[in-house]
């Protein structure tokens, strides 16, 4: 494993007086298993490096980025990036991340247990997956993919500025997306498990829950048009959190594209919302104990109570706004660092999903979206998305439906939350997902 | 000034390409292939204001890959050195090893290559400063076309991608991929909230791209589609008549049944086209085609990325279903020919059946009638991405300028949302189509993680009955 801070130092050798330089470096080895009718469909073993350099001067930046850790390249990167800040229009609070004297906490992240699974092991885990899935339901008719899926990454982010941070993590899962059949009806449905390494793995709950979501669809109808409650899965608030959190981010709010902007101490959502962004909990799949400019990251409370507190911001953004950052820059070796959340989660109620849809009389539980990229503007607040899943009627769940949206805005969606569930569960994104009451949503069906 | 492409460089030696396929397959298997790639690409930002920073990046290297029966094993490196090429080699071989052994001669044979795409002026050869220019110039006509607009943002970028494919049918190839995009974003503000508006243009082509873009135009199209919405009133809810305005449909197809033509989705039962080739599944006047040879467009290349020549194929034709699109491994299977469309998003990633340039052909009828003809229902004149469930047909596509359809005429704007179908569905209920043909937007496909660029264009057309995601009773 090459040593990322030796090569991130190297460059910093090179540094002309009166610039500052930031280099960010990155290694990951993968391992990716898909199985097929029994048979290992595709194995795929890859190691992947690369590094970003960001040059500053005098207010102007300048950014390249190569995919290997080769210091010829390396060399001439440096140069691209250097040739590029003369283009830039001088910005007064362009500069490279400086320590701020909050200590990184120490997360372990890493399991030595995955560097050293063997291959065949992760083999049989894809296939026995595949066999599960296929064996559960007379019902199931294919499994378009089951998958086992396993990387170990290395990280550095070194300054001129003296920051010098590493990371090294490990993270494995299983997925499953399978097909249930019935009278030349189609269906399908996905499962997973996260783990940081193998022995966290469940295969069993990925493919009960994936023969589940598929199976249940059997037979869905087309609703007919209403405003219902919703009752978001954990799958599906995660994916609405994840819009949430983009537009509490300080570049938005810096630059007029959050429709929160204006909205600090104010009441934004329901009083049952509190929203935390915090990727120092280790139960996060993307944990982190610093942030892609070396800043340590922390814990940051967004919203609480449904009032809005704070925006999550990198070093640019905290200073431009007259704060500073909240250890939020987001980024990969090939771009510059931008500002996002990284580990955001409501906190959780305390009763079950099957509790929540006890009380909804005329409803919806929301098992799966689609085209929330297309249908929902976070700058504007519309929000409309397909989605599939059951009817909640009397308080039970009834019929399988399809081919409907669900359509409100982001700012009332907010208002509209009923309930938050007891039933956190971290995925794999950026959000965790817990079961969300949300009322008045309109349902456009038949 | 100092670029990445002032040194002339060479993909690898034939002879090392030959070396790495024998490793390759040094253990048995069925079929070997290398896949180099030397992707450079440059992009410049203006937000805000001002210009925000210009980015240079480039990534080198292989992706290997041996199939043994069912099984493929791959393994990808950035090191190209004959070292590196072998250990990869080695890596793919063990992850399809079948043990048996083996010794096959290949003998790589280059005569066939098609030529790459033209390209007039070399982006990389292009002084930054004349980038830059044209991002200024999109920004102070964005600002300047409306009082409402608030915020501006516009990007540069082009990508010179160049690829060699050898594998142990002995097939030797490349190609040059240059791409170059133009976009322009604006937020307009106003007692409603904000509105957004974005263009974009890109096309397979140089520099030269800016001979028949002008920014200018794009930018003021772009400010008045975000002035335009902060009039919208809430889109409507549940079935109607929509009308699709040419260019922005081509979406609607790639939804609908461009992906369930896939090989790979059929071949698993993925798709609610499988098992259909020969039947009628849309109206007679609708022909649809995936055209990876379609000069200069965004979804164009020589030849694919397993090296087969870029072809056109007509996925329906006359309302008839005839041909699916196949990548070679499928084609192997059934023994037939690859159509082209083996595609991946970089040497990391493995080749899969991908679209290209995905367009409706254009019918007879004249778009003022259609809408004439309408007594109440939605336009969309800007179709946003789109998602499609293969395996159940249902899909859906955003609309990003959309308008009421009352009486037969375009009245209020609507506020942007998805509209939800089924594919097979609409492809019945396409009942008209319009003579006004246009190539659409540039895109990004997803398809398992990867993204390629494609295109799609549509002449106007309605479908009877598309479920309309609003808010509106």
């Amino acid at each position: 494993m090459p040593e990322l801070l030796d090569i991130a130092d190297h460059v910093l050798g090179w540094v002309d007086d009166g610039e500052q330089v930031e280099v960010c470096a990155v290694h990951e080895r993968e391992t990716e298993v898909r199985a097929y009718e029994r048979q290992v469909e595709a194995l795929t073993v890859a190691e992947s490096q690369g590094v970003g350099i960001r040059v500053v001067r005098d207010g102007r930046q300048g950014f390249a980025h190569a995919g290997t850790l080769d210091l010829d390249v390396l060399a001439e990167t440096l140069a691209e990036a250097r040739d590029n800040v003369a283009f830039a229009t001088p910005d007064q609070w362009c500069a490279v991340a400086e320590p701020d004297g909050v200590a990184p906490v120490e997360l372990d992240l890493h399991r030595a247990s995955l560097a050293d699974h063997p291959t065949g092991a992760k083999v049989a885990a894809a296939l026995e997956l595949e066999r599960l899935v296929g064996d559960a339901d007379p019902r199931i008719v294919g499994v378009e993919s089951a998958e086992y899926v396993d990387s170990i990454t290395e990280s550095a982010v070194v300054t001129t500025t003296g920051i010098r941070s590493t990371s090294r993590e490990t993270g494995c899962y299983l997925s499953a997306y399978v097909l249930a059949g019935e009278d030349g009806e189609t269906q399908t449905g996905f499962g997973f498990s996260i783990g940081r390494e193998p022995g966290d793995l469940d295969p069993e709950r990925a493919a009960a829950d994936a023969v589940e979501r598929a199976t249940r669809m059997l037979g869905a109808v087309k609703p007919d048009s209403a405003r219902l409650t919703v009752v978001l899965d954990p799958w599906v608030s995660a994916q609405f959190l994840g819009i949430v959190g983009s537009t509490l981010n300080g570049e938005s709010v810096l630059k007029g594209r959050s429709l929160f902007a204006d909205r600090l101490g104010e009441e934004v959502g329901a009083s049952s919302l509190t929203l935390v962004d915090d990727p120092t909990d280790v139960a996060a799949f993307t944990a982190t104990a610093s942030d892609g400019e070396g800043l340590a990251t922390r814990r940051n409370v967004l919203v609480e109570d449904g009032r809005l507190l704070r925006f999550v911001h990198n070093s640019y953004t905290g200073r431009r706004s007259g704060g500073a950052s909240t250890g939020s820059a987001v980024r990969g070796y090939a771009s510059t660092p931008g500002v996002g959340i990284q580990a955001l989660a409501l906190t959780p109620g305390t009763r079950t999903q099957a509790e929540l849809v006890a009380d909804v009389a005329d409803g919806l539980l929301v098992q799966g979206v689609s085209g929330l990229h297309s249908g929902v503007n976070p700058v504007s607040g519309d929000f409309s998305t397909g989605a599939e899943g059951l009817r909640i009627r009397g308080g039970a769940l009834a019929e399988p439906v399809r081919e409907f949206t669900i359509a409100s805005t982001l700012q009332k969606m907010l208002q509209d939350v009923l309930e938050v569930g007891g039933d956190l569960e971290w995925l794999p994104m950026r959000t965790a997902g817990v079961s969300l009451v949300i009322g008045d949503v309109t349902v456009s069906g038949a | 000034m100092m670029s990445v492409d002032d040194r002339p460089e060479r993909l690898l030696d034939p002879s090392l390409l030959h070396d790495t396929i024998h490793t390759a397959l040094r253990t048995g298997g069925d079929f070997a292939e290398v896949f180099v790639e030397d992707r450079r690409s440059m992009s410049a930002l203006f937000d805000d204001g001002r210009v925000e920073e210009l980015t240079g990046g480039r990534s080198r290297g292989a992706g290997i890959r041996v199939v043994f029966g069912e099984t493929t094993g791959f393994a990808h490196t950035a090191d190209l050195s004959p070292e590196g090429l072998r250990s990869a080699a080695e890596a793919a071989s063990a992850a399809a090893r079948d043990g048996r052994g083996g010794d096959r001669s290949v003998v790589l044979d280059d005569g066939q290559a098609p030529r790459p795409g033209a390209v007039a002026m070399m982006p990389a050869d292009v002084p930054k400063a004349r980038k830059v220019a044209l991002l200024e110039e999109a920004d102070r006509v964005a600002r300047g076309e409306d009082d409402a607009i608030r915020q501006v943002t516009v990007r540069y970028a082009d990508s010179r991608r160049r690829i060699q494919v050898a594998n142990s049918d002995g097939l030797l190839t490349g190609d040059d991929q240059v791409r170059t995009l133009f976009s322009v974003s604006c937020v307009a503000a106003g007692d409603g909230g904000m509105q957004t508006g974005r263009e974009s243009v890109g096309h397979t082509v140089g520099f030269e791209l800016f001979d028949r873009v002008d920014v200018a135009d794009l930018a003021r199209r772009a400010a008045r589609r975000a002035v335009t919405k902060l009039d919208a009133v809430p889109a409507p809810s549940g079935e109607m008549p929509v009308v699709v305005g040419p260019g922005g449909g081509g979406v609607l197809f790639h939804e609908a049944c461009g992906h369930g033509l896939e090989a790979d989705l059929v071949a698993k039962s993925a798709s609610v086209f499988a098992g259909r080739r020969g039947e009628v599944v849309a109206a007679p006047f609708v022909t649809l085609v995936d055209d990876g040879t379609m000069a200069g467009e965004w979804g164009c290349y020589a030849i694919d990325d397993e090296g087969r020549p870029a072809r056109r194929n007509v996925l329906i034709e006359d309302g008839v279903l005839t041909d699916y699109m196949w990548d070679h491994l499928r084609a192997r299977k059934e023994g037939r020919d690859s159509s082209g469309n083996g595609r991946r998003q970089s040497y990391q990633h493995l080749p899969m059946v991908r679209m290209t340039n995905t367009f409706l052909a254009g019918g007879d009828a004249d778009p003022d009638e259609i809408l004439a003809d309408t007594e109440r229902g939605v336009y969309v004149a800007q179709l946003g991405g789109g998602q499609v469930n293969t395996a159940t047909g249902d899909f859906v596509f955003g609309m990003t300028e959309a308008y009421l359809i009352e009486n037969g005429r375009i009245t209020a704007p609507i506020r942007e949302g998805n509209l939800i179908g089924n594919g097979p569905d609409v492809l019945r209920d396409i009942d008209v189509i319009a003579g006004d043909f246009a190539m659409g937007s540039p895109g990004t496909c997803g398809k398992d993680g990867q993204g390629v660029p494609v295109g799609d264009g549509t002449p106007t057309l309605r479908v009877t009955r598309l479920t309309v995601g609003g808010t509106a009773a």
